[in-house]
């Protein structure tokens, strides 16, 4: 029996970039919000001994308690699904400031041409160019309407960077400099300065100076101190949620935060919602809090999860590609790089940060001709120097025995000389690749798990076999005693694979049929409820996908204090 | 406290400041509190008792001992490890680490239990492709792995594993490593030798608290500087900065 907590005007379920961001802009308008997260309170305290690399990388410290609930996997839909019963691929956040407190920083916006995907690609290639299966969608607005919001992000944030020709026209440069260049960055811009590229420094929300933001917020300059991805900045360099909305939000009086509360339910009559249920995960007492206006801001998987285990919103069918809840899964493609390994070279690689890294933007989006290729879309080149840390990175050349004498000294002989000409690569959605309730596994509350079923495409494969050439040339320019390249795309492996973007699920678009929300992020299905995230992304373009996020969540903000004025379908 | 370590608090301090000053290292607007707080000496209010304590080389290793091995397991996990991480002329190896300590160490701790695992069956054999689906616990599953070691050395080599020439060991380790030659209980023994390799690379280069990478020295060999605050003066220099080696332990002051 839960107890019934008195109503709300607005629930948010989860406290990360997404929550964050709306919780900040709905409590500064006045209103009232309850913030419900399933982990625990956090501040920059927690970080203190931060340094750690066993402690926060290989025992994921700050990430999702699998034991609590998890993912079931599968590479089509012919196989059964089994849980991911320990951390490979994914990192999921949990906490306050979610997968923002852990993350790199890596702060990209989507191109013009992601936003009109669809309609970019048949005008210049024609209807064919996209192949049969693939759910390749418009996002129901352009760039040009989202560029606004992605400003407001990058100013909370304060992301470091330098305007960039081939990307999407901005209305303010960003709000600090570039980040310094380091000895391998310059290799990187030589070689492609060399072959007529334009290099650039990626865009980082590891600040490159001192900066206080419109909100009030000072944070300090970062001192690539090489511990950002999986950890959390003691300096508060790193824009995160701890260090940037949630004290604004708080300091309102309007916020009222909840930490160890994990919704497992959405109470709904199919048409709106009436509020939330959730469990106190230490007491494992159960409430209920009634709101005007529920908001689903946690991760990708978990957002889907909670609207199939509500009932709301219709499912998706991969058989007749009906329903939008589950549809338009993607990941991103990491395969195609080349490793460079210098004899007699050392570089400060111990230093770094998570943002840190410099690329091209030629290959990104539709900047380059795809008439003669299988696939659309690109990738991103770069180098990045993130900081190599000792138990993670023993980087040896391939036929090295992976233990024993052999491997220890070509693993510290290359200890501080070898860097990445890597690529990221965008994922477009395939009918087959999908998210729906596991029929067998249930979470610790008794609720089915969410299954995923994905695989790489043949789009994926093409698009690897050709940016690997890029990296290759790259390398051979940059001239190191030794390079490898991977060539292939091997299928997806929930164990071995490195990246952690993943991306739909609710997406968003301009027609109800085929889309879950609309571009305020409100349900086409459930006027009141707004979902929030990387779930609302048709496809995942070849950026990190926090910028768009973010962008994403002040629209949804600006939508739910309309909605809370004048009600009704905001489009 | 003594004068002397007095002294060395004060310095230590002092150097910090120093750093943080010159770092540009300020808050404003709002203040962030906590660890910013900390690293600058400002008591953010609760406790008026903060007490710096002093980082200092550990004279003793109270935690060389152990927690969940028998000494028998203790050493033949010593001897296995040795030969995943050998001393060679770069510098020690996995025995003078302590590297079996830190592995005592973590199948103690709640992730030899897989407290944070997913262990909701039912369990099924995995493809290729799909995570490893184990019943079994990380502490068991490296006991049952040690007793196999023995058995598998004794059915090649009529003798115990720790008892073999490394030449020997290696062939066992080996045919451990591909699965195919022997079963722990039904798993492949594959599944044990990963959790070995994996363990004995942490143990020697994981920051010391752990309880191997004894006196840094698995990242003096690579020339890791561990724990620093700033890289900002170093990461543009064209050649290579050599640091001595900081542990967390270096943070406590703080």
């Amino acid at each position: 029996m839960s107890t019934k907590l008195p109503k709300v005007p607005v629930v948010i379920v989860g406290m990360g970039w997404a929550g964050g961001i709306i919780a900040s802009e709905l409590t500064k308008a006045g209103l009232k919000v309850v913030g419900l997260e399933r982990g625990k309170a956090r501040s920059t305290q927690d970080y203190s001994m931060g340094h750690d690399e066993l402690r926060f990388q290989h025992r994921t410290e700050l990430m999702q308690d699998l034991s609590k609930e998890t993912i079931t996997s599968r590479n089509n839909s012919k196989t059964r699904a089994l849980p991911m019963r320990h951390y490979g691929t994914f990192i999921v956040g949990d906490g306050i400031g979610g997968a923002g407190s852990h993350w790199n920083g890596q702060t990209y916006r989507f191109l013009p041409y992601d936003f009109e995907i669809k309609t970019l690609t048949e005008k210049r290639y024609g209807k064919n160019k996209i192949k049969k299966g693939y759910t390749v969608q418009d996002w129901g607005m352009t760039y040009d309407e989202l560029e606004p919001y992605y400003d407001t992000f990058e100013k909370m944030a304060g992301i470091s960077g330098e305007t960039v020709e081939l990307y999407g026209k901005r209305s303010n440069p960003y709000p600090t400099g570039p980040m310094l260049k380091t000895p391998i960055m310059e290799e990187f811009e030589k070689a492609t300065k060399k072959l007529g590229y334009k290099p650039y420094i990626l865009p980082s929300g590891n600040l490159s100076e001192n900066y206080t933001n419109p909100d009030g917020i000072s944070r300090s300059a970062c001192q690539y101190c090489a511990y950002c991805e999986n950890f959390g900045c003691e300096y508060g360099a790193k824009a995160d949620p701890v260090v940037t909305v949630i004290p604004v939000a708080k300091q309102t009086g309007n916020l009222d935060l909840r930490t160890h509360s994990n919704v497992t339910k959405i109470v709904n009559d199919g048409q709106k919602a009436t509020g939330v249920i959730y469990v106190n995960t230490l007491t494992g007492e159960e409430f209920e809090q009634p709101a005007e206006v529920v908001v689903i801001a946690s991760y990708v998987f978990n957002n889907v999860r909670l609207l199939l285990n509500s009932n709301l919103g219709k499912p998706y069918d991969p058989q007749t590609g009906a329903g939008a809840v589950g549809k338009n899964y993607a990941y991103q493609i990491s395969a195609g790089g080349s490793t460079l390994f210098f004899d007699n070279k050392e570089f400060n690689l111990y230093g770094g940060a998570g943002a840190l890294g410099i690329e091209i933007a030629e290959f990104t989006g539709d900047n380059f001709d795809h008439t003669n290729e299988n696939f659309i879309h690109g990738a991103g080149i770069r180098t990045t120097q993130y900081g190599d840390r000792p138990i993670a990175v023993n980087r040896v050349p391939n036929g090295t025995a992976s233990w024993g004498s052999e491997f220890k000294k070509q693993s510290i002989k290359y200890a501080n000389s070898t860097f990445p000409v890597k690529i990221q690569g965008a994922s477009l959605p395939h009918q087959q690749n999908y998210l729906d309730l596991d029929p067998t596994y249930k979470d610790a509350y008794g609720m089915p798990l969410l299954r995923m079923t994905y695989d790489y495409t043949e789009q994926d494969k093409e698009m690897v076999k050709y940016m690997s050439k890029v990296t290759r040339n790259i390398a051979e320019n940059i001239g190191p005693d030794h390079i490898e390249t991977s060539e292939e795309q091997a299928p997806f492996n929930v164990n071995k694979d490195t990246n952690t973007h993943n991306t739909g699920g609710v997406i968003m678009g301009a027609d109800p049929q085929t889309s879950a929300v609309n571009s305020y992020l409100q349900m086409w299905d459930a006027e009141n409820v707004f979902v929030a995230g990387a779930s609302a992304f048709p496809h995942n373009s070849c950026f990190n996908p926090t910028g768009t996020l973010g962008a994403l969540s002040y629209r949804a903000a600006e939508g739910i204090i309309r909605y809370m004025k004048d009600g009704g379908s905001l489009v | 406290m003594s004068e002397n370590e007095n002294q060395k608090v004060d310095h230590h301090l002092k150097s910090r400041r120093t750093f943080l000053k010159n770092s540009g290292l300020t808050v404003g607007g709002i203040v962030l509190g906590g660890a910013v707080a900390n690293l600058l000496g400002v008591n953010t209010g609760g406790s008026s008792e903060h007490v710096h304590t002093s980082p200092q080389e550990p004279v003793s290793y109270p935690n060389e001992a152990l927690m969940f091995f028998t000494m028998d397991q203790y050493r033949l996990t010593a001897a296995a490890a040795e030969r995943i991480f050998p001393k060679d002329e770069l510098g020690p190896g996995a025995i003078e680490l302590n590297v079996a300590i830190y592995i005592d160490h973590q199948l103690a701790s709640p992730w030899g239990a897989n407290v944070k695992d997913y262990m909701q069956g039912p369990f099924y054999s995995p493809d290729q492709l799909q995570g490893t689906q184990l019943r079994l616990l990380r502490k068991d599953l490296f006991l049952l792995g040690l007793e196999g070691l023995d058995k598998y050395s004794n059915k090649k080599f009529k003798k115990n594993f720790i008892e073999l020439e490394v030449n020997e060991q290696d062939e066992v380790l080996t045919d451990f490593e591909s699965g195919e030659k022997y079963k722990l209980s039904g798993i492949s023994s594959s599944h044990f030798f990963s959790m070995l390799r994996t363990l004995t690379i942490e143990g020697a280069y994981a920051d010391p608290l752990y309880g191997g990478n004894k006196e840094m020295k698995g990242w003096k060999m690579r020339k890791y500087p561990g724990s620093y605050m700033s890289y900002t003066n170093d990461i543009q220099s064209n050649s290579f900065v050599e640091k001595k080696p900081q542990s967390l332990n270096s943070h406590m002051g703080h």
